[in-house]
């Protein structure tokens, strides 16, 4: 989840209004966001991806306007058509990425804080909504070091500028190749020949999207006025991360202003609220609540919302940075959260059914019971496991081995076809331990079908110097028996086990049908698994003996 | 009364009347006991009065690097003599052939010998034999001492030993303690044979004797899965191994959501399911992502196996199959991350989650349930905070009030399905839902700070939990 960092005394100051600290802490997880550390007027917030709005400190702020009741409905937005700012797309981006949109803001004043809180929601937005920058990205600007008209369009890898954060010309290859941003951000590009560049009247190169901005137009505590450019794939999506800049702007105390775009497809953002008609009954149907319409209202207002009552319905205004909402369930947790969910009574109705456990379940204590009854103890291995433990040590055959891609965990890499060899690791980490060691397990195993087949085994195994054949033959027989009334049978193999010694292990069938094996492990293995003691072990399949 | 004497005491009383002063290691050869029986039998019998314990320590010594070397190949001044016996040599040739072994020792233990005599003269200087070398007390003890450590007051030659360890690394001498029992007074008379027979050291430790159990992890399962029978709920099992379709199409998660990259989910390699749902199903899935998350749905990402990361494909797969009306089910079993493994993460862990379908289907009825469920967990200061999951609306998390660590602790998580997850799969009424991780809950039971010890399989910890 993503993090954003807030100072209590300039949230007290943005949200405005008598409010304590201790008030403004108490309400922040009611908005939905979780506190990951307070230390002094510190506080580290965990906010949900879909919220980009709390990014910043001044988004948060507007929601707690909300609920503590300051300031209630829609931040008005007003955007200014005030002198002539555009930027023109041209033609050979269509291909490559497509959309340009974006806003001016004027007549601010930004301090270090307020370029820490913007970066964070930059960072954000690039990660989240942006699709690690793939879908849309976004970029802020020094407005009054650009000259009007600007334009969107495309340079060849030749091209070069001064790159953000440097003091010296780069070219895009350069820039691609050896700086932090470029090689992480690159790929987003492809392999095209040409990149898009936003590039100004005089045509200073002002911006390489998504990858880097230009030295030129940095925003600094001097800045006044702003530009932001987002850059996408998709139209709606560059409004969608514009619309959450919008606000975060206003809050800062920023005069918003137009700017035109025109050209191939695209056109000037509007950034309008939506509407959706909520049908009241759901709040009760939902939630459980009989509260008014009048009360609906004001607890959606209270969400920074809109709304109006027409008849049994209300009329809701969703701001255009709101793009989580999609309908009326979405509108009937805004009312939860403007009602307050502290104030919402739990209440146990009588359940209609009776409960139960599956068969399988049933069946797999019936095992345990007895297994710990014959003195076993229980094991519990990850089903995701490593090459290591379950064939290399092992000598099993790997040809049909199914793997994870892209672990993270080197010990996590293949699923097991097979308990046993995790038993056996598992005694291997025990040989400190006083012995004799008796340990079961059941669980998954898994095999390739179409696509891949899923089993429940049991397995085994006893350690100790006089640990044999005979003693695991007769203890597995009687779980069977004594659990199931089933009688297993044991078989001489035809073919040799690499796990096991040659005439110390059989196969196990149950009315001629083959359930597994059982067997002394030969020496090759325990060495391998630095085991200095004498080990027998079982494995059968329970998925279609004892249930399906 | 003669006192009961353990089968250990008996034994070692028995060999000190036969051979008295032993060493602990002496009395474990002759009585064939282990050396830690010894040792307790001592203790034992030092407590009754009827052995005395007197501390010697004992002076060895063994060869250094420089002895083991002047053993094998000659002291320095012995390879000296070698080198001019035939002929005097320069000092500058004599220093090249004993470099490394020590050529100024060499010259000056000569000398001391009275073995060479050194002419200047004016291209420098010459060393010849004066004397014919005999074997010095120093070379006779070397042979001596060889590779074997040798107690001290055994050297004969004390001066010798004296010049030998004025010279850097030639003799190593260790302090090594022994102990030496004998018997009282009282305990030369005791007749070991003599028939208290039977008798047993009641005091005496015994070998631990271990229970064998289920799993702790287990246990708190098998609790937690007792309370939703409890509650109406009944189970429901599914595949490990699920289709994109099933783990996110089918529950809302955009194909391009970061939750479905590599790097936080396991997909298995080259496997896809060629038909992971109806026609029907495939196609309003597929509508319900297009019109809402407005981009192009791929049927090819759908099919990519995953391990499933979380029960809710089991349930949601149990509604689109069963279409009920009315009902309580759950899902309990393994959910994959790929994460990397820490002592709050595991890349594979237990899950549960129950969908309550019907009548008294509100918030406030998940809300009570819940409270019901923690309650049975012996958990009763529960509150509960807004919170944020993908295909529920609205969503819930309960915090609850842990009183050992004296904070509020996150446990599960709760929602109704979106109308976009249920819709497109024909299920009309709400569906509520709830659930979360189970060794959050057991870690609290157990006392764990580390999570990883549930699957490490450590027999002292499995036996004394």
């Amino acid at each position: 989840m993503p993090v954003v960092e807030l100072n209590l005394n300039r949230i007290k100051k943005l949200v405005s209004g008598n409010v304590t600290k201790k008030k403004i802490i108490d309400t922040l997880p009611f908005l939905g966001l979780d506190i990951e550390s307070h230390d002094g007027d510190q506080i580290r917030i965990e906010y949900s991806p879909n919220r980009p709005d709390y990014s910043t400190d001044f988004g948060i702020a507007l929601g707690l306007q909300g609920l503590l009741g300051i300031k209630k409905g829609i931040q008005k937005t007003n955007i200014k058509k005030q002198g002539k700012f555009e930027i023109k797309v041209d033609s050979s981006l269509s291909k490559i990425r497509p959309f340009v949109t974006g806003i001016i803001a004027k007549n601010g004043t930004i301090d270090d804080q307020s370029i820490k809180q913007l970066m964070n929601m930059q960072e954000d937005l690039h990660f989240g909504i942006g699709r690690k920058r793939k879908k849309s990205s976004i970029g802020l600007h020094d407005f009054d070091k650009i000259s009007f008209p600007l334009t969107y369009t495309t340079a060849t890898r030749e091209h070069s500028f001064i790159p953000l954060n440097s003091e010296s010309e780069s070219t895009i290859e350069t820039i691609l190749s050896d700086t932090e941003v470029g090689k992480n951000y690159g790929s987003v590009l492809g392999d095209t020949k040409i990149v898009p560049i936003i590039i100004d009247a005089e045509g200073k190169t002002i911006s390489f999207p998504p990858i880097i901005n230009s030295a030129i137009t940095t925003v600094t505590t001097k800045t006044k006025n702003l530009l932001v450019e987002v850059t996408s794939m998709n139209k709606d999506a560059a409004e969608d991360m514009l619309s959450v800049v919008v606000p975060i702007l206003q809050m800062a105390g920023f005069e918003i202003i137009q700017l035109a775009v025109s050209g191939n497809k695209n056109s000037t953002p509007k950034l309008n609220s939506k509407t959706i008609q909520y049908d009241t009954r759901l709040t009760e149907q939902i939630l459980g609540l009989n509260i008014s319409p009048s009360t609906m209202i004001s607890s959606l207002k209270k969400c920074r919302l809109d709304a109006i009552q027409k008849g049994k319905k209300i009329q809701c205004m969703i701001p255009r940075y709101r793009f989580d909402i999609f309908g009326s369930m979405d509108i009937v947790e805004e009312i939860a959260l403007g009602y307050g969910i502290e104030n919402l009574e739990p209440k146990l109705s009588p359940s209609q059914t009776l409960g139960k456990k599956s068969s399988s379940t049933k069946k797999l204590e019936i095992i345990s019971k007895t297994a710990v009854g014959l003195g076993f103890t229980e094991a519990l291995n990850s089903s995701l496991t490593s090459k290591r433990i379950l064939y290399d040590f092992t000598n099993r055959d790997s040809s049909a081995m199914i793997s994870v891609l892209d672990s993270k965990s080197q010990e996590h890499t293949i699923l097991r076809d097979s308990i046993l060899p995790g038993l056996v690791e598992n005694l291997s980490k025990n040989i400190h331990e006083s012995y004799p060691q008796k340990i079961f397990e059941t669980g998954t195993v898994f095999s390739k079908a179409s696509p891949i087949n899923e089993a429940i085994n049991l397995a085994g195994v006893i350690a100790y110097k006089e640990s044999n054949y005979s003693e695991m033959k007769s203890i597995l027989q009687s779980i069977l028996k004594t659990g199931f009334k089933v009688d297993s049978k044991t078989r001489t193999p035809k073919t040799d086990d690499p796990m096991f010694t040659r005439g110390r292990y059989s196969d196990v069938s149950v009315d001629e049908e083959h359930i597994g094996k059982i067997g002394e492990l030969n020496s090759d293995i325990l060495d391998n698994f630095k085991i200095r003691t004498s080990v027998v072990g079982f494995e059968i399949k329970l998925s279609g003996l004892i249930f399906d | 009364m003669s006192q009961v004497l353990h089968y250990i005491e008996k034994k070692i009383i028995e060999s000190l009347q036969k051979k008295p002063n032993q060493t602990p290691e002496q009395l474990s050869e002759f009585t064939e006991l282990s050396i830690d029986q010894i040792r307790r039998g001592i203790e034992w019998l030092r407590l009754k009065e009827l052995a005395k314990v007197s501390e010697s320590s004992k002076v060895t010594i063994s060869l250094g690097k420089n002895g083991i070397d002047a053993f094998k190949n000659g002291f320095p001044e012995r390879k000296l003599i070698e080198l001019i016996k035939d002929e005097p040599r320069s000092f500058d040739q004599v220093r090249k052939e004993l470099s490394g072994t020590g050529f100024n020792a060499a010259i000056a233990n000569a000398k001391k010998n009275g073995w060479i005599k050194i002419d200047k003269n004016d291209s420098g200087a010459k060393i010849s034999i004066k004397e014919k070398p005999i074997q010095t007390p120093e070379e006779k003890l070397i042979s001596v001492i060889g590779e074997k450590s040798i107690p001290e007051d055994q050297i004969e030659n004390k001066l010798a030993l004296k010049f030998l360890l004025q010279r850097p690394d030639y003799i190593i001498q260790s302090t090594e303690k022994s102990k030496t029992v004998s018997l009282t007074e009282k305990a030369l008379h005791i007749d070991s044979t003599e028939s208290d027979s039977g008798a047993i050291d009641v005091e005496a430790d015994v070998p631990q004797t271990f229970v064998s159990r289920t799993h702790p992890l287990k246990d708190t399962i098998d609790e937690i899965r007792e309370i939703f029978v409890k509650l109406g709920f009944s189970e429901i099992q599914g595949k490990l191994a699920q289709s994109s379709f099933w783990n996110f199409d089918a529950l809302f998660t955009p194909q391009d959501h970061p939750a479905r990259e590599l790097q936080d989910t396991f997909y298995l390699e080259n496997l896809k399911s060629e038909k992971p749902a109806n026609p029907k199903q495939i196609k309003q899935v597929s509508t319900s992502h297009s019109q809402n998350w407005r981009y192009n749905w791929q049927l090819s990402e759908s099919q990519k196996m995953v391990l499933r990361t979380h029960t809710t494909c089991v349930t949601i797969k149990y509604l689109a199959e069963n279409q009920p009306d009315e009902s309580r089910v759950f899902s309990l079993g393994r959910v994959f991350r790929n994460e990397k493994v820490s002592y709050k993460h595991l890349v594979e862990f237990n899950q549960i989650e129950g969908i309550v379908i019907g009548n008294n289907t509100t918030l406030r009825d998940l809300m009570g349930i819940q409270k019901e469920f923690y309650k049975q967990l012996g958990l009763t200061k529960v509150k509960f905070w807004p919170t944020f999951f993908p295909y529920t609306e609205p969503s819930l998390q309960t915090m609850v009030f842990n009183e050992k660590l004296g904070k509020w602790v996150e446990l599960f998580g709760m929602g109704i399905f979106r109308p976009e997850v249920t819709k497109p799969l024909g299920i009309s009424k709400p569906v509520l839902a709830w659930g979360g991780g189970i060794e959050r809950i057991a870690m609290l039971k157990y006392d764990l700070d580390d999570v990883r010890e549930f699957y490490n399989n450590n027999l002292n910890w499995l036996r004394t939990v």
